[in-house]
């Protein structure tokens, strides 16, 4: 077989050899890192500091992002559903669209691009210059110190946000529905009601807590990775909104197939 | 000399990396109360030895022994609470940069301690005082102060726990002569000041003059080996011909 042939496959097999010892070492920082969220000491103000931090970083672009593609699912079910007079529907569709998935998918998004980043280029930049050697050598676990808070709180916050995005994108959507495209007021809420089940409010929350942990997972685990100097730190920086991106959009699919069993 | 006048040990040391051998059969001791200087060209060593100190490494052979005890037979959460013994002076301070520099000096006593906020803050002043920390620096971040200050809050910190080990990785690189010289007037004065404890104090440094000035013994590392383990007077008068290049070039 001619070189060129082989060379895909020689690629392919060596990505697989580069991936596997670190997705070794990714499952057993996830494994470590849990752990600590049960044994003492509890870092309470470090968690309520980065509740607030990824609230001040994400509320507005998430409230952004929720009114807007609220309005514009509104304009576009509404141009479908109008052919078939069934323009009432424009309420449920949408809020079952923002509730199970939009509000979920969407909150990761903004987090892993937001809040993923500034964890590893924190963390990153401490191993850099030494602080995270620092907490080592006093005996404090640089894990459990840095990391644990960041993830507990990305998974409390991230249903609080999508919770957030699921309010204002329907209130997005009854805007336009009911006052730009003129659906019936009452026929919109009814319908909405009808379609609308609270098992779905907590699909979305529980993929909201579940994307939360692994962005933060996946965060602060690519600081922890960093090596060499202020490269080292945007490369970890930039790997981890990478793959809190994916890891969203991946894991969503297989959570919606759980759920939907489950549920 | 009896054991008990050696706070740490190495026998028949030897780290590997791979096929690598940074630590090749070392065999020495450390004084306790003494000040004992690491001397050695770039990768002869040296940071392996305090990594192995600290108990963030094991000896792939042989075995190390520190205050009486070997680390490699502790579990983790053994040799966390053990780190409390040691304070160490980072290259570059290493200091925590969200927190204020006073805020700093807290964080060991505030992570082991269960000393009231008034305890707590009271010792900080002390220790300040005792690093010749002016009062102005106290609410700054440490990106607000020089090197030379930075190196105080470092030192501060690390005294924190009283330690009976204190280590200094380069405690002057990238330091101007004056400041140099304060850095090794305090590692002098504040491993005095602490005699009671009996603190032992070693230091990693390229620095050959400051080494002469403050250390009361030296090791002279080669290769991963200790060549020269010696007073300071008797390495002045060491006739091993690295050593003696050593202090050529340093001169």
């Amino acid at each position: 077989m001619s070189t060129k042939l082989l060379k895909p496959i020689e690629d392919l097999g060596s990505w697989i050899l580069d991936i596997t010892p670190a997705l070794g070492r990714l499952t057993l920082y996830m494994m470590t890192s849990t752990a600590w969220f049960f044994r003492p000491p509890l870092r309470t103000k470090l968690f309520i500091n980065e509740m607030v931090f990824m609230g001040n970083k994400s509320l507005f672009i998430v409230g952004l992002t929720a009114s807007f593609s609220g309005m514009v699912f509104a304009f576009q079910i509404y141009s479908g559903f109008t052919a078939f007079s069934v323009d009432s529907f424009v309420g449920p569709i949408v809020a079952i669209a923002v509730t199970k998935e939009l509000a979920p998918v969407f909150c990761g998004l903004v987090v892993a691009g937001r809040c993923g980043a500034a964890m590893a280029a924190q963390i990153g930049t401490m191993k850099v210059t030494e602080q995270v050697d620092a907490l080592e050598v006093m005996g404090v676990n640089a894990v459990q110190y840095l990391a644990v808070p960041k993830i507990f709180a990305t998974v409390v916050t991230m249903p609080m946000l999508a919770a957030i995005y699921m309010l204002i994108a329907n209130v997005g959507s009854w805007v336009v529905g009911t006052q730009v495209l003129g659906i019936d007021e009452a026929a919109y809420f009814a319908k909405a009601g009808d379609f609308m089940k609270l098992k779905m409010i907590a699909e979305g929350l529980i993929k909201a807590a579940v994307f939360g942990y692994l962005i933060a997972i996946v965060g602060t685990y690519q600081g922890f990775a960093v090596k060499g100097g202020a490269e080292g730190v945007g490369k970890g920086t930039n790997m981890a909104v990478v793959w809190g991106m994916i890891l969203v959009l991946v894991v969503d699919f297989f959570l919606t197939a759980i759920l939907m069993k489950v549920l | 000399m009896t054991d008990q006048n050696y706070t740490i040990e190495f026998s028949h040391v030897t780290k590997r990396f791979g096929e690598h051998t940074v630590l090749d059969g070392l065999d020495f001791k450390i004084h306790e109360g003494k000040i004992t200087t690491l001397l050695g060209f770039s990768g002869a060593g040296k940071s392996t030895i305090l990594k192995h100190i600290l108990g963030i490494y094991h000896p792939t052979e042989g075995h190390v022994k520190v205050l009486d005890k070997e680390l490699v037979k502790m579990e983790e959460k053994e040799i966390r609470q053990f780190r409390t013994n040691f304070g160490m002076s980072f290259q570059y301070s290493a200091l925590f940069d969200s927190m204020t520099n006073f805020e700093n000096v807290c964080f060991p006593l505030r992570e082991f301690t269960k000393l009231s906020n008034n305890e707590i803050r009271e010792k900080v002043l002390n220790l300040m005082e005792q690093v010749g920390l002016e009062e102005h620096a106290f609410e700054k971040l440490p990106s607000e102060i020089s090197g030379g200050m930075r190196k105080r809050v470092g030192l501060a910190r690390a005294l924190a726990l009283e330690p009976k080990i204190m280590l200094y990785d380069e405690p002057t690189t990238g330091l101007d002569p004056i400041t140099t010289h304060m850095v090794d007037d305090l590692i002098k004065s504040t491993h005095q000041r602490n005699a009671h404890i009996p603190m032992t104090s070693v230091i990693i440094s390229h620095d050959i003059s400051a080494t002469l000035r403050i250390s009361d013994y030296i090791a002279f590392l080669e290769k991963g080996r200790v060549v020269e383990h010696s007073s300071v007077e008797e390495f002045k008068r060491s006739k091993n011909p690295i050593i003696q290049r050593f202090l050529e070039l340093s001169s």
